[in-house]
């Protein structure tokens, strides 16, 4: 580059504002404030300030990104002092505001005590100072990091999001570890629901460590997990479904609800993934199958006056999951001829209609429209009554061991390669001998079993249904996890759901931001990661093949001349 | 009695009227090619043989039996298979899962297996490529790879729409000599092409069509003497 030497001030400013403004939207729209209540490392460092500052970090590692290796050092650290600089203008310009007039007119989250944060509880004159000085701070960071050699950038960064991650969930790791542990080992490990700086510290360096020996050590230990022999790998499966169902006991009520909901969610998720990962039909209204397979499970098993027959959980579970699989079928009649963004709006509106017949006073004689089905009893097998979440964790954890499992012998059928095939090209799909009317009307039936079985389940877990139970958000989280997960990898539902229902109920701040969240996150994974957290074998190959395909590239190119 | 006879076929792309009664006859073991301009029909033509456009009127007979309400999957059991314009292969999957794909519907291991053979035999480029993803290899190896996918349904009449299409001239031949071989081997093959000059080289006769109705048909080596060819299709003066 020609500019070594000298500063490049438009994109320096360009970057540092950007980050800047970032900062402003997070601090304006309140998610500063309510983060900065949960405390990562106790009097050190808040989520609210992690927020904060991790937009001048971001903003000194791109300001010197494209940089080629030329450039010195302590030139680049320069660059990172500016924009980090720069970053901090905007939230300087709110603080001067916000003392100067009233703005909560407007932005009504633009309290005294977000202000506060902004200066760090010093006044204005001392907190801009501040500001500006934390500005430059992690703008160098940003290029410290940058500059790091990759081998122990990867180390580090591993390392602070395990602390940091840690720090984020330490009210969930004091409630499992006090069981095991003991209160002793918590109050001198946490302090007020944060890891205590010593600790972080301790963590911090651990990690690291493992991280460290697990780079040296990752190539031995998976062959030697690839030449495990059939029994030691069924041993290990053994291992891993006991842990799977002591868990509940280990984690108490609280954290197995919340693994109760994942679990819905990938019970849902597999299906789902079915239709749009395996198929590629884009289906918006799958909580339509949802609520049919809860409010068949209502109907039938309440012992309220809406319920027929009172029949039992086992006999109604199966006819549940026939009508979602029904309605599936239904669904996929009109739709046989629509494609991509057609199909989308189309199952949209399908998802919109079963929520609202559910809402309508027509069918309230029969499904108790807006004042839901009461009383639906908690299903048993002789005296054993799953009555907590405790106990329908392993409702959950049985539905979704059969969905994974026949998900995976669907995948790697002759129905799945025909989904495969249709997914890629319908028109060829064809030409190559394969119905496409009755594989859409497969995809679209298989998918919504699980979805039914996911909500009877639901059904007689809350006891209780509603319609508003049953709204479009539903889809979109689906949707969403598969998108995170990856498209079409079993794994990959399991993570997404992991990802996007665990942790906004786990960071209950996260609750009123997670629309904006989600929203942020597809952005980020599609940039960054288009194939998912978790992709399948073919999506990996077609979305970050280049390293496999410029090795076979080079084998093949010399053949090719000689072919030639 | 004629492997493919096509009587009178109408057909629409919702109110344009694209196929004006068009008939043709392909005998076994015939190349037969559909030349003409763009616009012309020829892709339309194919698309209704092969099931993926409905005609609205006429006959299509295949080994005696109309095949005109069949769907494309179904015509593919019959025998009869389709390389689509623009190769359409399936560029995720790899060169091999591309060829098994092509087989879908048999389920006679051996058979498949020595057809595949015979594919790598007549492409080796392929067999050098086997697991190479599909979308990442040349224009000319993803034609390669749509004519072998196509031949390992082991059709009797194999419709091949603009092979030709955006290939280097020297690929272009061997594709065409290709073609040549595979007939030879005793497929029957309906062609459609723009290069006219490279299509009627190896087809036995050939149809001209115009806006939808076929204005000439006859054998190749005479289309190539015609004037109005000549000068139409064949850039001579």
């Amino acid at each position: 580059m020609a500019k070594t030497g000298r500063i490049d001030w438009r994109q320096l400013i360009r970057y540092g504002l950007l980050a800047g403004v970032a900062a402003l939207y997070v601090s304006v729209i309140g998610m500063v404030e309510v983060f900065s209540q949960r405390s990562l490392i106790t009097g050190v460092l808040t989520l609210g300030q992690l927020l904060l500052f991790s937009a001048p970090v971001l903003a000194g590692y791109l300001a010197v990104y494209k940089d080629d290796e030329s450039q010195t050092a302590a030139f680049s650290l320069l660059k990172g002092v500016i924009t980090g600089l720069f970053s901090s203008l905007p939230l300087i310009a709110l603080v001067l505001l916000a003392n100067a007039v009233n703005l909560r007119a407007m932005f009504v989250n633009v309290s005294p005590a977000l202000i506060d944060i902004l200066v760090f509880g010093q006044g204005t004159a001392v907190g801009v100072l501040l500001l500006l000085l934390s500005g430059a701070i992690w703008g160098t960071l940003g290029v410290i990091i940058h500059l790091l050699p990759d081998k122990t950038r990867h180390v580090v960064l591993v390392g602070l999001s395990w602390t940091l991650g840690a720090g984020m969930l330490s009210e969930l790791l004091i409630q499992v570890f006090r069981p095991l542990f003991g209160s002793g080992f918590i109050r001198f490990v946490f302090q007020g629901g944060a890891l205590k700086l010593w600790a972080s510290i301790v963590v911090f360096i651990l990690v690291t460590l493992l991280d460290w020996y697990w780079s040296k050590r990752r190539e031995e230990v998976k062959t030697k997990m690839a030449n495990l022999n059939p029994t030691q790998r069924r041993a290990g499966m053994g291992v891993g479904l006991l842990i799977l169902l002591i868990l509940p006991w280990i984690l108490g009520t609280y954290l197995s609800e919340v693994l109760d909901n994942v679990g819905l969610f990938i019970l849902m998720g597999l299906g789902l993934n079915i239709a749009v990962g395996l198929a590629g039909l884009l289906d918006l209204g799958y909580v339509a199958t949802f609520a049919i397979g809860a409010y068949v499970m209502g109907l039938f098993t309440s012992t309220s006056s809406l319920g027929v027959g009172e029949l039992n959980f086992w006999i109604v579970l199966p006819i549940s999951i026939l009508a979602a699989m029904t309605a599936g079928f239904l669904l996929a009649l009109p739709v046989l001829h629509m494609r991509g963004d057609y199909l989308a709006i189309t199952t949209l509106g399908f998802g919109e209609i079963i929520r609202i017949l559910a809402l309508s006073d027509w069918l309230s004689p029969i499904i108790g429209g807006a004042q839901g089905i009461l009383a639906i009893p908690k299903p048993q097998i002789g005296s054993f009554v799953f009555r907590g979440p405790q106990e329908i964790y392993y409702l959950i954890l049985a539905g979704c061991i059969l969905a994974i499992f026949v998900s995976s012998r669907l995948n790697n059928s002759r129905t799945g390669r025909q989904w495969m095939a249709m997914r890629e090209d319908e028109d060829v799909a064809a030409a190559m001998g394969i119905d496409t009317t009755k594989s859409k009307v497969l995809a679209f039936t298989l998918s919504a079993a699980s979805g039914g079985l996911a909500g009877a389940i639901f059904a007689s877990k809350l006891g209780t249904i509603f319609p508003h139970s049953f709204n479009l958000l539903i889809s979109i989280n689906v949707l969403s996890l598969i998108i995170v997960g990856g498209m079409g990898s079993l794994p990959g539902v399991v993570v997404g759901a992991f990802a996007l229902v665990a942790l906004p109920e786990l960071l209950r701040e996260f609750a009123e931001y997670r629309l904006l969240l989600y929203g942020a996150l597809l952005i980020v994974m599609m940039l960054a990661r288009p194939e998912g957290l978790w992709p399948s074998a073919v999506r990996r190959r077609e979305l970050k093949g280049t390293e496999e395909e410029e090795i076979e590239g080079g084998e093949g190119a010399p053949v090719a001349v000689t072919a030639d | 009695m004629a492997l493919l006879e096509v009587n009178d076929v109408h057909a629409y792309y919702g109110y344009i009227h694209a196929l004006k009664g068009i008939s043709l006859t392909v005998e076994k073991g015939e190349i037969v090619t559909l030349i003409g301009g763009n616009g012309a029909g020829k892709t339309t033509t194919l698309r209704t043989i092969s099931g993926l456009l409905k005609p609205r009127h006429g006959s299509i007979i295949f080994e005696g039996e109309d095949i005109a309400q069949y769907r494309a999957h179904q015509l593919v059991a019959k025998g009869i298979s389709m390389v689509p314009e623009g190769r359409g292969i399936f560029a995720k999957l790899t060169v091999l899962e591309n060829l098994e794909m092509g087989a879908y519907l048999r389920k006679d291991k051996d058979g498949i297996a020595k057809d595949m053979k015979r594919v790598f035999e007549l492409f080796p480029r392929l067999a050098e490529r086997k697991n190479q993803v599909a979308g990442t290899m040349s224009g000319g190896e993803q034609q390669m790879l749509a004519i072998g996918r196509a031949l390992m349904s082991r059709p009797r009449l194999l419709l091949m729409d603009e092979p030709s299409m955006g290939l280097a001239p020297v690929l272009v031949e061997l594709i065409f000599d290709t073609i040549e071989e595979i007939n030879k081997a005793g497929t029957t093959v309906l062609l459609v092409e723009q290069n006219a000059h490279m299509a009627l080289q190896i087809a036995h006769r050939g149809y001209v069509l115009q806006t939808g109705e076929i204005v000439l048909s006859n054998t190749a080596k005479e289309l190539q003497k015609d004037p109005t060819v000549q000068k139409a299709y064949l850039g001579i003066e």
